[in-house]
């Protein structure tokens, strides 16, 4: 157990406003109050926020065990407060700083307050910065997990915005595939164009590879599940833009894509869709 | 005689993508053709996803190599897995003990120029690769 001395907690919450005044000329001082970012009285705000919480806290929690529920709150809002600088662009450093910035101000606090009691002031110095640094520790724990949320949200939103599906013409779908298909964006992608084809009642898909650098095994038996799953469904596949280097390569690794009809690109895929459907393309006279 | 080397870590998907990245860079260097640079990144996807998926992950040792004028890159694909019971077995066309299409394997041995195979039960795998130009 390592609970503070009564007499910090007494010396804090005399001493709260001018604490926090120093506590915010530091802040500042690394940069964090003139960011457009934020402003200036949210930062003083969460700043007061915090001091009250981590005062509460302490006065009757262990100080050595963030773990516990007394700290809950004072876990809670700095997992909050990384969120939001996570969202806000900050980077870890930035946001650990909040807490960080608090020792100079607390150390003179306690120096005053243990003038003429070194060994109480040695061991309440101790258990301070020992507190503060699992604090700043737990702000960049939970600021990365947040940072690596937003990334992950940012990859999923990605993965919707490149998978579009357009039509060409009446009952002809074009699923242009472009970079890297690994397993997760193929399945969306290949989901979403059954879907179309459900939706549109088209009678022919054309999936187009051109944008595509690596054909390999897993490619192929994605390609070979979607054109499948669009015969069941009484509709035809078409795949478009198979370069020559893709070509050759197929037929080293033994791919069979015979029962698969494929177009070297787009506009060759879209002639026989439209072939098929019946039309015909002609110059118009004059 | 190698001119230069290094190695990759192979544990993930996103791994997969990087090593072939990596592979098509080194091809460019030493001048491969448009063609044997995507046969070469195709082999590197096959073997580099066989680590994740049956190794447990591995790494890849890249080498960038000179034989007389010739240059070429030379890959190991090493893991610490189950590795293969059965050698012959897996390098036929369509056996899959997953459920792939069994073609990674033999598709990358006729991808490349050179291609070694060496596994045991319990004592991991190692493929070793390498394309000319
Ligand atoms: N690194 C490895 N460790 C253990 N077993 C392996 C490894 N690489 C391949 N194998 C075994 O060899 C078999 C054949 O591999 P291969 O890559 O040819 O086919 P696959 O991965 O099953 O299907 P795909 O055609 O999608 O690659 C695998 O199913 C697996 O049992
Ligand atoms: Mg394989």
């Amino acid at each position: 157990m390592a609970i503070l001395q009564q007499a910090t907690i007494d010396a804090i919450k005399q001493n709260e406003s001018a604490l926090l005044a120093s506590w915010i000329e530091n802040l500042g001082d690394g940069g964090s109050l003139n960011d457009s970012r934020i402003s200036r009285e949210d930062v003083s705000r969460q700043a007061r926020e915090f001091l009250s919480l981590l005062v509460t806290a302490s006065a009757n929690g262990d100080a050595a065990d963030l773990t516990r529920s007394e700290w809950l709150d004072s876990r809670q809002f700095l997992e909050a407060l990384s969120r939001s600088r996570a969202m806000q662009g900050f980077d870890s450093q930035h946001t650990a700083h909040f807490i960080f910035s608090l020792k100079r101000p607390l150390f003179d606090l306690l120096q005053k307050a243990y003038a003429a009691d070194p060994r109480a002031l040695s061991s309440e110095l101790w258990m301070i910065s020992e507190l503060l640094d699992t604090l700043g520790m737990h702000t960049i724990r939970s600021f990365q997990k947040s940072r690596e949320e937003v990334i992950l949200r940012q990859q999923e939103e990605l993965l919707e915005l490149s998978t579009p599906v357009v039509k060409l013409w009446e009952g002809v779908l074009a699923l242009p595939m472009i970079g890297t298909l690994d397993s997760q964006r193929t399945q969306v992608v290949m989901e979403s164009l059954l879907q179309r084809i459900v939706e549109t009642g088209s009678e022919i898909a054309i999936i187009d590879i051109t944008g595509v650098p690596t054909v390999d095994t897993l490619v192929a038996q994605h390609l070979l599940k979607t054109v499948t799953a669009i015969r069941l469904m009484g509709a035809d596949c078409i795949i478009s833009g198979i370069r020559p280097q893709i070509a050759q390569t197929i037929v080293h690794l033994g791919l069979d894509l015979g029962g698969i009809v494929t177009k070297a690109n787009l506009a060759d895929a879209l002639a026989l869709a439209l072939k098929r459907s019946g039309l015909t393309v002609t110059k118009a006279a004059g | 005689m190698t001119t230069r080397s290094g190695t990759h870590a192979i544990r993930s998907e996103q791994d997969v993508v990087l090593s072939r990245q990596a592979v098509r860079k080194l091809a460019i260097e030493c001048g491969l053709r448009l063609v044997d640079q995507t046969k070469l990144v195709t082999a590197v996807s096959e073997l580099a996803r066989n680590t994740v998926i049956y190794g447990g992950g591995g790494d890849m040792d890249w080498e960038l190599v000179e034989d007389g004028g010739r240059k070429g890159v030379r890959l190991v694909f090493r893991d610490e897995g189950p590795g293969i019971p059965d050698i012959k077995q897996a390098m036929t066309d369509g056996w899959t003990s997953g459920n792939g299409l069994g073609l990674g394997l033999t598709g990358a041995k006729r991808l490349v120029d050179q291609f070694d195979i060496q596994s045991a039960p319990g004592e991991g795998t190692r493929v070793t690769i390498t394309k000319w130009n």
